[in-house]
């Protein structure tokens, strides 16, 4: 304790300090904050039930008991009457939902469900009114497809996708605080789902009017995409002239400015 | 050489010091409230006292100066070692290697001459202040006259005055050159007139009973394949029609957006009911400011965003403006179903599409019922 207290007035103190009680506050909010963390009843024998105990579990406080939504109060969320399986399995599937707090956009989070339970959770809420349904492996399985159809995925990914993606799938801001996420690294599987079910401000892109063979062609031109290597050295996340004047501006002017100050700096005198 | 110049008669440094001194002296009070207090003493640098210092300045930018010639050894070395296939790849660094090593060898090899070049300025070099002045902008009265002279002289010379009709004759000539210039301009374009523009800008390919088609597939687009929260991008069906310029022109004019929102939750003016058909409606896809196309479109709010200058329309609203610097209201297409329950045009736009220009008519936008 002698060696705390003859250093209190250190000043490093107040900054360690601050960070100290930052780091308590941060581990007592992970303590104590609502866990997603949900526990399956194994011993349930139909899918469909499992389903409507983890949902009563972990979604019921916004959608409802029976996933009629709440429209008002405190703590609000959608109907998911005709979402279909689809969403559940995006939603859930990427961490999405349950979410932490509201907010104006679910962020991508560690996903808590093992898949037999998200599963179990789509089984469930498919029960509640017909919508688009998971879809099948064969459909964004991109494997053998053809370079020309890569090309065309690239058109179809420019004129509908990249408004909001960006043309490298970055991502992008939306107003409000709301965003289009970047597409880097998100599977196959849920991509197609996405275009399926229009999470969020995303608009739906229905198997009526963007036909699954679309669909596998914009998922195979991303893949590409993302797995080129860029010979072009620092591609700086690939969000166009908002990290590149950022880029030019800070470490491109800062360091002309650096050598202008050199320059004419007096330098050591004799006297 | 100036007034000072001439008297100071050199520019040793001595007599720079001398006049700048003297300079300093000068009293300017009826024009500046502070006198001028004229340049810092001047102090020596360590490298003006001391050897080692000096030498060792001398040492850094021999250094500099002698890395030169190694890296544009390099450079030429790595020309023709490195192969162009090849590639580096450090960390987030992946880059063609042959590139990267003469990016790096040329430019530091540049970078180090200035770096020398600067370094020698600052250490070696004389370093005394001096002040020089500006010099008159106006020639000397002598100079004035003589050339004054020479020109009457040529102009007497000429014959010019003696002969006027030359001169006449030499003008209009020249002045008749104008004519090639102001007709060849004035016809790079049709000019604006009302009748050409309602032909041009103000007109798109969109007629009663056009298909509206997919953009890049041109696919027909069933009604009932259109799922609330939907969005399309997409073209008229005669969009096809077209080649090379003629199709990049209207392509830029009749690209539209088609939606799907439930109709209880948007307003759908009486005057426009039949416009659309359960909750599909058309839009143009040109942003009425300056014409970015538009797509950034959120399905729960129903607002469309340009992402050019943040233009926002509610394409629940007859595509009213709420935000941003957009003027007008996005311009909505009248859309029906064929006997085949596909989309068709019900109707061609009401108003031009695309971005404001001086001579548009905005009396027939629409501004909200």
């Amino acid at each position: 304790m002698r060696f705390l207290s003859s250093r209190r007035r250190h000043p490093a103190a107040k900054v360690l300090l601050l960070v100290l009680g930052l780091f308590v506050m941060g581990a007592l909010y992970a303590v104590v904050a609502p866990a997603n963390q949900v526990s399956a009843d194994t011993g349930s024998s139909q899918q469909v039930a499992e389903g409507k105990a983890l949902f009563a579990v972990g979604c019921s406080s916004c959608h409802g008991l029976s996933g009629e939504g709440q429209q008002s109060g405190e703590v609000q969320g959608p109907s998911l009457a005709g979402v279909g399986s689809a969403a559940v399995e995006f939603q859930v599937g990427t961490g999405r939902m349950p979410l932490a707090r509201p907010e104006e956009q679910a962020p991508v989070k560690p996903n808590r469900y093992t898949p037999e339970e998200v599963a179990a959770l789509a089984a469930y809420v498919a029960t509640l009114g017909p919508g688009p349904e998971i879809p099948d492996p064969a459909d964004y399985d991109t494997a053998g497809i053809s370079t020309e159809d890569i090309a065309r995925g690239g058109e179809l990914f420019r004129t509908n996708c990249s408004a909001c993606h960006n043309f490298e799938g970055a991502g992008g801001a939306l107003p409000d605080g709301k965003y289009a996420p970047s597409l880097f690294g998100v599977s196959n599987q849920h991509i197609y789902e996405a275009l399926l079910t229009g999470p969020q401000q995303m608009p739906v892109f229905s198997d009526g009017v963007m036909r699954p063979e679309d669909k596998r062609a914009i998922i195979a031109y991303l893949n590409t995409l993302h797995e080129r290597p860029s010979d072009g050295g620092f591609n700086l996340g690939g969000l166009g002239p908002v990290s590149e004047g950022l880029w030019s501006f800070i470490i491109g002017l800062g360091s002309l400015m650096a050598i202008a100050v050199w320059i004419a700096a007096k330098g050591a005198k004799a006297k | 050489m100036s007034e000072l110049d001439r008297r100071d008669g050199g520019h040793g440094v001595d007599s720079e010091a001398q006049r700048s001194a003297e300079l300093a002296t000068v009293q300017d009070s009826d024009r500046y409230p502070v006198p001028d207090p004229g340049l810092p003493e001047h102090l020596p640098r360590l490298t003006d006292v001391d050897e080692k210092a000096f030498d060792r300045a001398t040492r850094q930018v021999a250094t500099m100066f002698g890395l030169v010639p190694l890296l544009a050894i390099g450079f030429v070395v790595i020309y023709f070692a490195v192969p162009t296939a090849a590639t580096l790849d450090i960390g987030i660094l992946n880059t063609n290697a042959k590139n990267f090593g003469l990016g790096v060898t040329a430019g530091m090899a540049l970078l180090l001459i200035g770096l020398g070049a600067v370094q020698w300025g600052r250490q070696l070099m004389d370093d005394h202040e001096m002040v020089d002045h500006r010099h008159g902008a106006a020639s000397t009265e002598e100079d004035v006259e003589y050339v004054l002279r020479e020109l009457d002289a040529g102009i007497d010379e000429s014959r010019i005055k003696r002969r006027k009709i030359l001169g006449f004759t030499l003008v209009g000539a020249l002045g008749a050159l104008a004519l090639p210039l102001i007709v060849s301009f004035a016809d790079l374009g049709p000019k604006p007139v009302k009748r050409v523009r309602q032909n041009t800008i103000e007109a798109t390919i969109w007629e009663k009973g056009i298909r509206l088609v997919h953009d890049v597939t041109y696919e027909p687009i069933k009604a009932s394949e259109i799922v609330i929260g939907q969005l399309v991008n997409a073209q008229p069906e005669n969009l096809q029609e077209f080649e090379g310029t003629d199709y990049l022109v209207e392509k830029a004019k009749a690209s539209i957006i088609i939606v799907r929102m439930d109709p209880n939750s948007i307003k759908i003016p009486e005057s426009r009911r039949d416009w659309q058909v359960g909750g599909i409606l058309c839009y143009s896809k040109i942003c009425t400011h300056v014409g970015c196309p538009i797509s950034l479109w959120e399905q729960q709010t129903h607002h469309l965003l340009c992402p050019c200058h943040q233009s926002t329309f509610d394409l629940g609203d007859s595509g009213l403006v709420v935000f941003g610097p957009a003027a007008r209201a996005l311009p909505q297409l009248p859309i029906t179903v064929d006997a085949e329950g596909y989309l068709v045009a019900r109707d061609k736009f009401a108003v031009p599409v695309g971005p404001s220009y001086f001579e548009r008519n905005s009396n027939s936008d629409f501004k909200g019922e």
